[in-house]
Protein backbone atom coordinates (compact mmCIF):
# COMPACT_ATOMS: atom_id res chain seq x y z
CA UNK A 1 0.00 0.00 0.00
CA UNK A 2 2.98 2.31 0.28
CA UNK A 3 2.68 3.26 -3.39
CA UNK A 4 -0.74 4.78 -2.80
CA UNK A 5 -0.87 8.56 -3.30
CA UNK A 6 0.60 10.63 -0.47
CA UNK A 7 -0.78 13.95 0.67
CA UNK A 8 1.29 17.06 0.11
CA UNK A 9 1.34 18.48 3.63
CA UNK A 10 1.49 22.23 4.26
CA UNK A 11 2.29 24.20 7.44
CA UNK A 12 -1.39 24.80 8.14
CA UNK A 13 -2.26 21.09 7.96
CA UNK A 14 0.79 19.53 9.64
CA UNK A 15 -1.09 19.14 12.96
CA UNK A 16 -3.74 16.99 11.27
CA UNK A 17 -1.20 14.53 9.89
CA UNK A 18 0.79 14.56 13.14
CA UNK A 19 -2.44 13.61 14.92
CA UNK A 20 -3.15 10.82 12.46
CA UNK A 21 0.36 9.43 13.06
CA UNK A 22 -0.57 9.27 16.75
CA UNK A 23 -3.85 7.50 15.95
CA UNK A 24 -6.03 10.55 16.44
CA UNK A 25 -8.46 12.19 14.04
CA UNK A 26 -8.10 15.90 14.82
CA UNK A 27 -10.70 18.47 13.87
CA UNK A 28 -10.70 22.21 14.21
CA UNK A 29 -13.70 24.05 15.50
CA UNK A 30 -14.78 27.62 16.21
CA UNK A 31 -15.92 28.26 19.80
CA UNK A 32 -18.02 31.28 18.88
CA UNK A 33 -19.84 29.42 16.08
CA UNK A 34 -19.80 26.21 18.17
CA UNK A 35 -19.07 24.35 14.95
CA UNK A 36 -16.39 21.95 13.68
CA UNK A 37 -15.08 22.30 10.12
CA UNK A 38 -13.01 20.42 7.55
CA UNK A 39 -10.57 20.44 5.81
CA UNK A 40 -8.11 22.18 8.16
CA UNK A 41 -7.33 25.89 7.94
CA UNK A 42 -6.27 28.32 10.65
CA UNK A 43 -9.57 30.23 10.74
CA UNK A 44 -13.28 29.55 10.86
CA UNK A 45 -14.87 29.36 7.38
CA UNK A 46 -18.20 30.51 8.81
CA UNK A 47 -17.20 33.69 10.64
CA UNK A 48 -13.54 34.25 9.70
CA UNK A 49 -12.30 34.13 13.29
CA UNK A 50 -8.70 33.00 13.78
CA UNK A 51 -9.60 31.98 17.33
CA UNK A 52 -10.11 28.28 16.60
CA UNK A 53 -9.32 25.17 18.63
CA UNK A 54 -8.11 21.68 17.73
CA UNK A 55 -9.70 18.67 19.38
CA UNK A 56 -9.91 14.95 18.82
CA UNK A 57 -13.00 13.86 16.89
CA UNK A 58 -15.22 11.04 18.15
CA UNK A 59 -14.07 8.99 15.16
CA UNK A 60 -17.69 8.00 14.59
CA UNK A 61 -19.72 8.76 11.51
CA UNK A 62 -22.00 7.31 8.88
CA UNK A 63 -21.79 6.44 5.21
CA UNK A 64 -23.07 9.56 3.46
CA UNK A 65 -22.38 8.73 -0.20
CA UNK A 66 -19.95 6.65 -2.26
CA UNK A 67 -18.89 5.30 -5.62
CA UNK A 68 -17.24 1.98 -6.41
CA UNK A 69 -14.28 2.95 -8.51
CA UNK A 70 -13.37 0.70 -11.44
CA UNK A 71 -10.69 3.09 -12.74
CA UNK A 72 -7.02 2.63 -11.93
CA UNK A 73 -5.26 4.40 -9.06
CA UNK A 74 -1.69 3.81 -7.85
CA UNK A 75 -1.58 1.22 -5.06
CA UNK A 76 -5.28 0.39 -5.36
CA UNK A 77 -6.82 -2.79 -6.76
CA UNK A 78 -10.08 -1.83 -8.55
CA UNK A 79 -12.89 -2.07 -7.78
CA UNK A 80 -12.57 -0.13 -4.53
CA UNK A 81 -14.86 2.15 -2.57
CA UNK A 82 -14.46 5.91 -2.42
CA UNK A 83 -16.85 7.25 0.17
CA UNK A 84 -17.92 10.48 1.78
CA UNK A 85 -18.29 10.03 5.52
CA UNK A 86 -20.49 12.31 7.62
CA UNK A 87 -18.80 12.57 11.00
CA UNK A 88 -20.91 12.84 14.15
CA UNK A 89 -19.38 16.32 14.47
CA UNK A 90 -21.28 17.34 11.31
CA UNK A 91 -18.42 17.55 8.83
CA UNK A 92 -17.90 15.50 5.70
CA UNK A 93 -14.65 13.87 4.60
CA UNK A 94 -13.53 11.42 1.91
CA UNK A 95 -12.25 7.96 2.87
CA UNK A 96 -12.11 4.43 1.57
CA UNK A 97 -14.29 1.97 3.48
CA UNK A 98 -11.95 -0.71 4.82
CA UNK A 99 -12.94 -4.19 6.04
CA UNK A 100 -16.03 -4.03 3.83
CA UNK A 101 -16.58 -5.47 0.33
CA UNK A 102 -16.77 -2.95 -2.53
CA UNK A 103 -20.32 -4.11 -3.19
CA UNK A 104 -23.57 -2.13 -3.16
CA UNK A 105 -25.11 -4.93 -1.05
CA UNK A 106 -22.57 -4.27 1.69
CA UNK A 107 -22.43 -0.49 1.42
CA UNK A 108 -25.67 0.70 2.98
CA UNK A 109 -26.13 4.43 3.11
CA UNK A 110 -26.16 5.81 6.66
CA UNK A 111 -24.53 2.69 8.11
CA UNK A 112 -22.36 3.53 11.14
CA UNK A 113 -18.61 3.81 10.57
CA UNK A 114 -15.59 4.33 12.76
CA UNK A 115 -12.18 5.76 12.03
CA UNK A 116 -9.10 3.63 11.51
CA UNK A 117 -5.68 4.50 10.17
CA UNK A 118 -3.81 3.17 7.15
CA UNK A 119 -0.04 3.44 7.11
CA UNK A 120 1.55 4.74 3.89
CA UNK A 121 5.26 4.84 4.65
CA UNK A 122 5.75 7.48 7.33
CA UNK A 123 2.26 8.88 6.87
CA UNK A 124 -0.89 7.56 8.55
CA UNK A 125 -4.04 8.20 6.53
CA UNK A 126 -7.41 8.43 8.30
CA UNK A 127 -9.79 5.79 6.95
CA UNK A 128 -13.17 4.39 7.97
CA UNK A 129 -14.59 0.90 8.51
CA UNK A 130 -17.98 -0.44 9.62
CA UNK A 131 -18.47 0.39 13.32
CA UNK A 132 -17.71 -2.41 15.77
CA UNK A 133 -21.23 -3.11 16.94
CA UNK A 134 -22.52 -3.15 13.35
CA UNK A 135 -19.82 -5.28 11.73
CA UNK B 1 -39.26 48.16 -22.64
CA UNK B 2 -35.62 47.07 -22.39
CA UNK B 3 -33.16 47.06 -25.24
CA UNK B 4 -30.36 44.56 -25.74
CA UNK B 5 -26.92 46.05 -25.21
CA UNK B 6 -24.70 43.16 -26.33
CA UNK B 7 -24.84 40.84 -29.35
CA UNK B 8 -23.01 37.70 -30.36
CA UNK B 9 -22.15 38.39 -34.01
CA UNK B 10 -19.64 35.63 -34.73
CA UNK B 11 -19.71 31.97 -33.73
CA UNK B 12 -17.98 28.84 -34.95
CA UNK B 13 -16.52 25.53 -33.87
CA UNK B 14 -13.26 24.06 -35.11
CA UNK B 15 -13.24 22.80 -38.69
CA UNK B 16 -13.06 19.24 -37.39
CA UNK B 17 -13.96 17.78 -33.99
CA UNK B 18 -13.60 14.45 -32.24
CA UNK B 19 -10.13 13.25 -33.14
CA UNK B 20 -7.91 16.06 -34.46
CA UNK B 21 -4.34 14.83 -34.03
CA UNK B 22 -2.97 17.28 -36.62
CA UNK B 23 -3.55 20.30 -34.37
CA UNK B 24 -2.02 21.38 -31.07
CA UNK B 25 -4.25 22.82 -28.37
CA UNK B 26 -3.10 26.30 -29.39
CA UNK B 27 -3.92 25.38 -32.96
CA UNK B 28 -7.45 24.35 -31.99
CA UNK B 29 -7.99 27.76 -30.38
CA UNK B 30 -6.73 29.45 -33.55
CA UNK B 31 -8.79 27.29 -35.93
CA UNK B 32 -11.96 28.11 -33.99
CA UNK B 33 -11.04 31.80 -33.74
CA UNK B 34 -10.33 32.13 -37.48
CA UNK B 35 -13.62 30.37 -38.28
CA UNK B 36 -15.55 32.74 -35.98
CA UNK B 37 -13.84 35.80 -37.50
CA UNK B 38 -14.65 34.52 -41.01
CA UNK B 39 -18.24 33.95 -39.89
CA UNK B 40 -18.71 37.69 -39.30
CA UNK B 41 -16.12 39.12 -41.71
CA UNK B 42 -13.48 40.24 -39.21
CA UNK B 43 -9.70 39.88 -39.01
CA UNK B 44 -7.44 39.89 -35.94
CA UNK B 45 -6.93 43.65 -36.40
CA UNK B 46 -10.64 44.18 -35.64
CA UNK B 47 -10.48 42.44 -32.25
CA UNK B 48 -9.57 44.50 -29.16
CA UNK B 49 -10.68 42.12 -26.40
CA UNK B 50 -9.66 38.47 -25.94
CA UNK B 51 -10.82 35.92 -23.38
CA UNK B 52 -10.20 32.24 -22.83
CA UNK B 53 -10.15 29.66 -20.05
CA UNK B 54 -7.84 26.73 -19.42
CA UNK B 55 -5.08 28.20 -21.59
CA UNK B 56 -2.85 31.25 -21.21
CA UNK B 57 -4.86 34.05 -22.76
CA UNK B 58 -1.67 35.93 -23.60
CA UNK B 59 -0.48 33.02 -25.74
CA UNK B 60 -3.73 33.10 -27.71
CA UNK B 61 -3.32 36.86 -28.15
CA UNK B 62 0.23 36.47 -29.46
CA UNK B 63 -0.56 33.46 -31.66
CA UNK B 64 -3.44 35.29 -33.37
CA UNK B 65 -1.55 38.59 -33.66
CA UNK B 66 -4.04 40.66 -31.66
CA UNK B 67 -3.29 43.88 -29.75
CA UNK B 68 -5.97 43.95 -27.04
CA UNK B 69 -7.02 46.64 -24.59
CA UNK B 70 -8.83 44.03 -22.47
CA UNK B 71 -8.33 40.36 -21.70
CA UNK B 72 -9.73 37.80 -19.28
CA UNK B 73 -8.27 34.39 -18.43
CA UNK B 74 -10.89 33.14 -15.98
CA UNK B 75 -10.26 29.39 -15.64
CA UNK B 76 -12.79 27.58 -13.50
CA UNK B 77 -13.31 24.61 -15.81
CA UNK B 78 -15.89 24.00 -18.50
CA UNK B 79 -18.26 26.85 -17.64
CA UNK B 80 -15.44 29.40 -18.00
CA UNK B 81 -16.64 30.32 -21.49
CA UNK B 82 -20.18 31.03 -20.27
CA UNK B 83 -18.69 33.10 -17.46
CA UNK B 84 -16.54 34.94 -20.02
CA UNK B 85 -19.62 35.87 -22.06
CA UNK B 86 -20.91 37.94 -19.15
CA UNK B 87 -17.45 39.30 -18.31
CA UNK B 88 -17.05 40.34 -21.95
CA UNK B 89 -20.49 41.98 -21.93
CA UNK B 90 -19.54 43.99 -18.85
CA UNK B 91 -16.23 45.01 -20.45
CA UNK B 92 -17.91 46.20 -23.66
CA UNK B 93 -20.64 48.05 -21.75
CA UNK B 94 -18.06 49.88 -19.66
CA UNK B 95 -15.95 50.83 -22.65
CA UNK B 96 -12.89 48.69 -21.93
CA UNK B 97 -13.04 47.30 -25.46
CA UNK B 98 -15.45 47.11 -28.40
CA UNK B 99 -15.10 43.69 -30.01
CA UNK B 100 -14.35 40.60 -27.93
CA UNK B 101 -13.14 37.21 -29.13
CA UNK B 102 -13.73 34.31 -26.72
CA UNK B 103 -11.83 31.18 -27.72
CA UNK B 104 -11.80 27.59 -26.56
CA UNK B 105 -9.50 24.85 -27.77
CA UNK B 106 -8.73 21.58 -26.09
CA UNK B 107 -6.72 18.60 -27.20
CA UNK B 108 -8.55 16.34 -24.75
CA UNK B 109 -8.15 13.18 -26.78
CA UNK B 110 -4.88 13.57 -28.69
CA UNK B 111 -3.28 15.41 -25.75
CA UNK B 112 -1.27 17.75 -27.99
CA UNK B 113 -0.65 20.16 -25.13
CA UNK B 114 1.86 20.98 -22.44
CA UNK B 115 -0.44 21.15 -19.43
CA UNK B 116 -3.84 20.19 -18.06
CA UNK B 117 -6.46 22.91 -18.41
CA UNK B 118 -7.76 23.03 -14.83
CA UNK B 119 -5.58 24.31 -12.01
CA UNK B 120 -4.86 21.57 -9.48
CA UNK B 121 -6.42 22.24 -6.08
CA UNK B 122 -4.05 21.85 -3.14
CA UNK B 123 -6.67 20.81 -0.60
CA UNK B 124 -8.38 18.51 -3.09
CA UNK B 125 -5.08 16.68 -3.55
CA UNK B 126 -4.35 16.52 0.16
CA UNK B 127 -7.77 15.36 1.36
CA UNK B 128 -9.56 13.70 -1.59
CA UNK B 129 -7.22 12.47 -4.35
CA UNK B 130 -5.15 10.41 -1.92
CA UNK B 131 -8.16 8.11 -1.57
CA UNK B 132 -8.02 7.21 -5.26
CA UNK B 133 -10.66 9.28 -7.11
CA UNK B 134 -8.12 10.53 -9.63
CA UNK B 135 -10.38 11.00 -12.64
CA UNK B 136 -13.61 12.94 -13.17
CA UNK B 137 -15.84 9.81 -13.38
CA UNK B 138 -14.95 8.86 -9.79
CA UNK B 139 -15.09 12.39 -8.35
CA UNK B 140 -17.96 14.10 -10.10
CA UNK B 141 -20.24 11.18 -9.24
CA UNK B 142 -19.56 11.13 -5.48
CA UNK B 143 -22.76 12.93 -4.36
CA UNK B 144 -25.13 10.88 -6.51
CA UNK B 145 -25.80 7.87 -4.25
CA UNK B 146 -26.95 10.37 -1.60
CA UNK B 147 -29.28 12.00 -4.10
CA UNK B 148 -30.65 8.62 -5.13
CA UNK B 149 -31.49 7.78 -1.53
CA UNK B 150 -32.85 11.20 -0.54
CA UNK B 151 -34.71 12.05 -3.77
CA UNK B 152 -35.54 8.67 -5.25
CA UNK B 153 -33.41 9.27 -8.35
CA UNK B 154 -32.96 5.90 -10.09
CA UNK B 155 -30.33 4.25 -12.28
CA UNK B 156 -32.97 3.97 -15.02
CA UNK B 157 -33.63 7.71 -14.89
CA UNK B 158 -29.92 8.43 -15.17
CA UNK B 159 -29.78 6.05 -18.13
CA UNK B 160 -32.68 7.91 -19.76
CA UNK B 161 -30.64 11.11 -19.75
CA UNK B 162 -28.15 9.39 -22.06
CA UNK B 163 -30.90 7.79 -24.17
CA UNK B 164 -32.72 11.09 -24.78
CA UNK B 165 -29.57 12.99 -25.62
CA UNK B 166 -28.62 10.34 -28.14
CA UNK B 167 -31.99 10.99 -29.81
CA UNK B 168 -30.97 14.65 -30.21
CA UNK B 169 -27.48 13.73 -31.41
CA UNK B 170 -28.99 11.67 -34.23
CA UNK B 171 -30.02 15.00 -35.83
CA UNK B 172 -26.48 16.40 -35.76
CA UNK B 173 -24.09 15.35 -38.54
CA UNK B 174 -21.15 16.53 -36.39
CA UNK B 175 -22.12 14.54 -33.28
CA UNK B 176 -19.63 11.81 -32.41
CA UNK B 177 -22.23 9.25 -31.26
CA UNK B 178 -25.45 9.12 -33.30
CA UNK B 179 -26.78 5.55 -33.15
CA UNK B 180 -29.87 5.07 -30.94
CA UNK B 181 -29.38 3.47 -27.52
CA UNK B 182 -31.76 2.00 -24.93
CA UNK B 183 -31.85 2.11 -21.14
CA UNK B 184 -30.59 -1.49 -21.17
CA UNK B 185 -27.68 -0.52 -23.42
CA UNK B 186 -26.70 2.14 -20.89
CA UNK B 187 -27.11 -0.07 -17.82
CA UNK B 188 -25.20 -2.92 -19.50
CA UNK B 189 -22.31 -0.73 -20.64
CA UNK B 190 -18.97 -1.01 -18.85
CA UNK B 191 -19.03 -0.16 -15.14
CA UNK B 192 -16.84 2.90 -14.51
CA UNK B 193 -17.72 4.10 -11.01
CA UNK B 194 -20.84 2.49 -9.52
CA UNK B 195 -23.56 3.48 -10.21
CA UNK B 196 -22.10 5.12 -13.33
CA UNK B 197 -21.63 3.11 -16.52
CA UNK B 198 -19.66 4.18 -19.58
CA UNK B 199 -22.67 5.56 -21.46
CA UNK B 200 -23.50 7.84 -18.50
CA UNK B 201 -20.05 9.46 -18.88
CA UNK B 202 -18.96 12.11 -21.37
CA UNK B 203 -16.86 11.54 -24.45
CA UNK B 204 -13.19 12.55 -24.60
CA UNK B 205 -12.60 14.66 -27.71
CA UNK B 206 -10.44 17.22 -29.46
CA UNK B 207 -12.02 20.45 -30.60
CA UNK B 208 -12.70 24.09 -30.01
CA UNK B 209 -15.08 26.93 -30.52
CA UNK B 210 -15.10 30.72 -30.55
CA UNK B 211 -17.55 33.58 -30.17
CA UNK B 212 -17.33 37.26 -31.13
CA UNK B 213 -19.31 39.79 -29.09
CA UNK B 214 -19.87 43.47 -29.61
CA UNK B 215 -22.41 46.15 -28.72
CA UNK B 216 -25.94 45.55 -29.95
CA UNK B 217 -25.97 48.87 -31.80
CA UNK B 218 -23.18 47.58 -34.05
CA UNK B 219 -24.91 44.24 -34.73
CA UNK B 220 -26.28 45.49 -38.05
CA UNK B 221 -22.74 45.96 -39.39
CA UNK B 222 -22.23 42.19 -39.61
CA UNK B 223 -23.52 39.66 -42.14
CA UNK B 224 -24.74 37.24 -39.46
CA UNK B 225 -28.08 37.15 -37.66
CA UNK B 226 -27.33 38.69 -34.25
CA UNK B 227 -27.96 36.74 -31.07
CA UNK B 228 -28.57 39.08 -28.13
CA UNK B 229 -27.78 38.65 -24.48
CA UNK B 230 -30.78 39.20 -22.24
CA UNK B 231 -29.94 40.29 -18.69
CA UNK B 232 -26.56 39.89 -17.06
CA UNK B 233 -26.31 36.10 -16.95
CA UNK B 234 -25.05 34.53 -13.75
CA UNK B 235 -22.05 32.91 -12.15
CA UNK B 236 -21.07 31.46 -8.80
CA UNK B 237 -18.67 28.93 -7.31
CA UNK B 238 -18.60 26.52 -4.41
CA UNK B 239 -15.07 25.14 -4.81
CA UNK B 240 -13.10 22.17 -6.09
CA UNK B 241 -13.58 19.79 -3.14
CA UNK B 242 -16.78 18.02 -4.10
CA UNK B 243 -17.00 16.36 -0.68
CA UNK B 244 -17.51 19.81 0.82
CA UNK B 245 -20.60 20.71 -1.19
CA UNK B 246 -23.16 22.18 1.16
CA UNK B 247 -25.79 19.78 -0.20
CA UNK B 248 -25.35 16.55 -2.16
CA UNK B 249 -28.79 16.84 -3.73
CA UNK B 250 -28.42 20.37 -5.10
CA UNK B 251 -25.60 22.63 -6.30
CA UNK B 252 -25.43 25.98 -4.53
CA UNK B 253 -23.38 27.40 -7.41
CA UNK B 254 -26.09 26.32 -9.89
CA UNK B 255 -28.83 27.92 -7.80
CA UNK B 256 -27.06 31.24 -7.31
CA UNK B 257 -25.96 31.51 -10.94
CA UNK B 258 -29.34 30.51 -12.35
CA UNK B 259 -31.31 32.86 -10.14
CA UNK B 260 -29.16 35.83 -11.11
CA UNK B 261 -29.52 34.99 -14.80
CA UNK B 262 -33.31 34.59 -14.65
CA UNK B 263 -33.88 37.62 -12.41
CA UNK B 264 -31.70 39.97 -14.44
CA UNK B 265 -33.30 38.81 -17.69
CA UNK B 266 -36.75 39.26 -16.19
CA UNK B 267 -37.88 35.88 -17.51
CA UNK B 268 -39.84 32.98 -16.11
CA UNK B 269 -39.35 29.32 -16.95
CA UNK B 270 -42.24 29.33 -19.41
CA UNK B 271 -40.34 31.92 -21.50
CA UNK B 272 -37.55 29.40 -22.19
CA UNK B 273 -37.81 27.75 -25.61
CA UNK B 274 -34.49 25.93 -25.53
CA UNK B 275 -32.15 24.84 -22.77
CA UNK B 276 -28.56 23.65 -22.57
CA UNK B 277 -27.24 22.16 -19.31
CA UNK B 278 -23.62 21.04 -19.40
CA UNK B 279 -23.69 17.26 -19.03
CA UNK B 280 -20.25 15.89 -18.23
CA UNK B 281 -22.15 13.02 -16.59
CA UNK B 282 -25.79 11.91 -16.69
CA UNK B 283 -26.71 13.39 -13.32
CA UNK B 284 -25.86 16.98 -14.27
CA UNK B 285 -29.00 17.73 -16.31
CA UNK B 286 -31.00 16.38 -13.34
CA UNK B 287 -29.30 18.74 -10.89
CA UNK B 288 -29.52 21.56 -13.45
CA UNK B 289 -33.26 21.17 -14.13
CA UNK B 290 -33.92 21.27 -10.39
CA UNK B 291 -31.45 23.98 -9.40
CA UNK B 292 -32.49 26.30 -12.24
CA UNK B 293 -36.08 25.85 -11.07
CA UNK B 294 -37.57 24.11 -14.14
CA UNK B 295 -38.83 21.37 -11.80
CA UNK B 296 -39.12 20.99 -8.05
CA UNK B 297 -36.19 19.56 -6.06
CA UNK B 298 -36.06 15.81 -6.56
CA UNK B 299 -38.19 15.77 -9.72
CA UNK B 300 -35.49 16.15 -12.38
CA UNK B 301 -34.93 12.45 -13.01
CA UNK B 302 -38.62 11.71 -13.49
CA UNK B 303 -39.00 14.78 -15.73
CA UNK B 304 -36.37 13.45 -18.14
CA UNK B 305 -37.66 9.87 -17.94
CA UNK B 306 -41.18 11.08 -18.84
CA UNK B 307 -39.78 12.46 -22.11
CA UNK B 308 -40.25 16.19 -21.55
CA UNK B 309 -36.71 17.01 -22.76
CA UNK B 310 -36.60 14.70 -25.79
CA UNK B 311 -37.25 15.72 -29.41
CA UNK B 312 -40.88 16.84 -29.52
CA UNK B 313 -41.00 17.37 -25.74
CA UNK B 314 -42.04 20.59 -24.03
CA UNK B 315 -38.51 21.56 -22.95
CA UNK B 316 -35.87 20.74 -25.60
CA UNK B 317 -32.66 20.12 -23.62
CA UNK B 318 -29.12 19.57 -24.90
CA UNK B 319 -30.22 19.48 -28.51
CA UNK B 320 -26.72 18.79 -29.86
CA UNK B 321 -26.55 15.53 -27.88
CA UNK B 322 -24.44 17.12 -25.15
CA UNK B 323 -21.15 16.01 -23.72
CA UNK B 324 -22.52 12.49 -23.64
CA UNK B 325 -23.03 12.22 -27.42
CA UNK B 326 -21.95 15.37 -29.32
CA UNK B 327 -18.41 15.88 -28.10
CA UNK B 328 -16.60 16.66 -24.86
CA UNK B 329 -13.14 18.12 -25.05
CA UNK B 330 -12.84 18.51 -21.28
CA UNK B 331 -14.25 22.03 -20.91
CA UNK B 332 -17.49 21.61 -22.85
CA UNK B 333 -19.18 24.92 -22.01
CA UNK B 334 -18.24 26.49 -25.35
CA UNK B 335 -20.17 23.82 -27.28
CA UNK B 336 -23.29 24.41 -25.19
CA UNK B 337 -23.01 28.10 -26.15
CA UNK B 338 -22.49 27.22 -29.83
CA UNK B 339 -25.69 25.16 -29.90
CA UNK B 340 -27.56 27.96 -28.12
CA UNK B 341 -26.34 30.39 -30.80
CA UNK B 342 -27.30 27.98 -33.62
CA UNK B 343 -30.80 27.63 -32.15
CA UNK B 344 -31.20 31.42 -31.91
CA UNK B 345 -29.94 31.83 -35.48
CA UNK B 346 -32.43 29.16 -36.54
CA UNK B 347 -29.73 26.96 -38.10
CA UNK B 348 -29.34 24.02 -35.71
CA UNK B 349 -29.66 20.62 -37.37
CA UNK B 350 -32.00 19.89 -34.45
CA UNK B 351 -33.78 23.23 -34.72
CA UNK B 352 -36.53 23.96 -32.20
CA UNK B 353 -39.29 25.64 -34.27
CA UNK B 354 -39.69 29.37 -33.54
CA UNK B 355 -37.21 29.28 -30.65
CA UNK B 356 -36.67 32.84 -29.40
CA UNK B 357 -34.99 32.33 -26.05
CA UNK B 358 -32.27 29.92 -25.00
CA UNK B 359 -30.77 29.38 -21.54
CA UNK B 360 -27.23 28.00 -21.50
CA UNK B 361 -26.03 26.73 -18.13
CA UNK B 362 -22.70 25.17 -17.36
CA UNK B 363 -20.68 23.58 -14.60
CA UNK B 364 -16.97 24.16 -13.99
CA UNK B 365 -14.76 21.53 -12.44
CA UNK B 366 -16.66 18.97 -10.36
CA UNK B 367 -19.57 21.11 -9.12
CA UNK B 368 -16.83 23.67 -8.40
CA UNK B 369 -18.26 26.60 -10.37
CA UNK B 370 -21.27 27.48 -12.50
CA UNK B 371 -22.34 30.06 -15.07
CA UNK B 372 -25.55 30.82 -16.92
CA UNK B 373 -26.32 32.87 -20.04
CA UNK B 374 -29.65 33.90 -21.55
CA UNK B 375 -29.61 34.23 -25.35
CA UNK B 376 -32.41 35.64 -27.46
CA UNK B 377 -33.34 36.53 -31.03
CA UNK B 378 -34.98 39.77 -29.87
CA UNK B 379 -33.23 43.12 -29.43
CA UNK B 380 -35.97 44.52 -27.17
CA UNK B 381 -38.43 43.07 -24.69
ZN1 LIG C 1 -16.80 30.86 13.52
Amino acid sequence: MSDRPLPTIYPETQFYWDGARDGKLLLQSCPSCDKAYFPPRPFCPTCGSRDVVVSEASGKGRLYSYIINHLPAPGYEPPFTVAVVMLDEGVKMVANILECPADPQALILDMPLEVTFEQRGEIAVPQFKPAGDAA
Amino acid sequence: MSRASIAIVGAAETTRMGKVPELSQTGLHADAALNAMADCGLTPADIDGVATGGHDVAEIIQYLGITPTWYDGTSVGGCSFITLVRHAAAAIESGLCRTVLITHGESGRSNNRSHRPIFPSMQQQEFESIYGPLFPPSRFTLPVMRKMKDDGLTEEQLAMVAVVQREWAAHHPRATMRDPITVDDVLNSKMIAWPFRLLMCCLVSDGGGALILTSAERAGDFPTKPVYLRGMGGESAEGPMISQMESFTSSKAFRVSGKMAFDSAGITHSDVDHLMIYDAFAHLPVYGLEDLGFVKPGEGGAFVAEGHTRPGGALPLNTNGGGLSYMHSGMYGMYALQEGVRQMRGVSPAQVPDAKLSVVHGVGGMFSAAATAVLTTEDRW
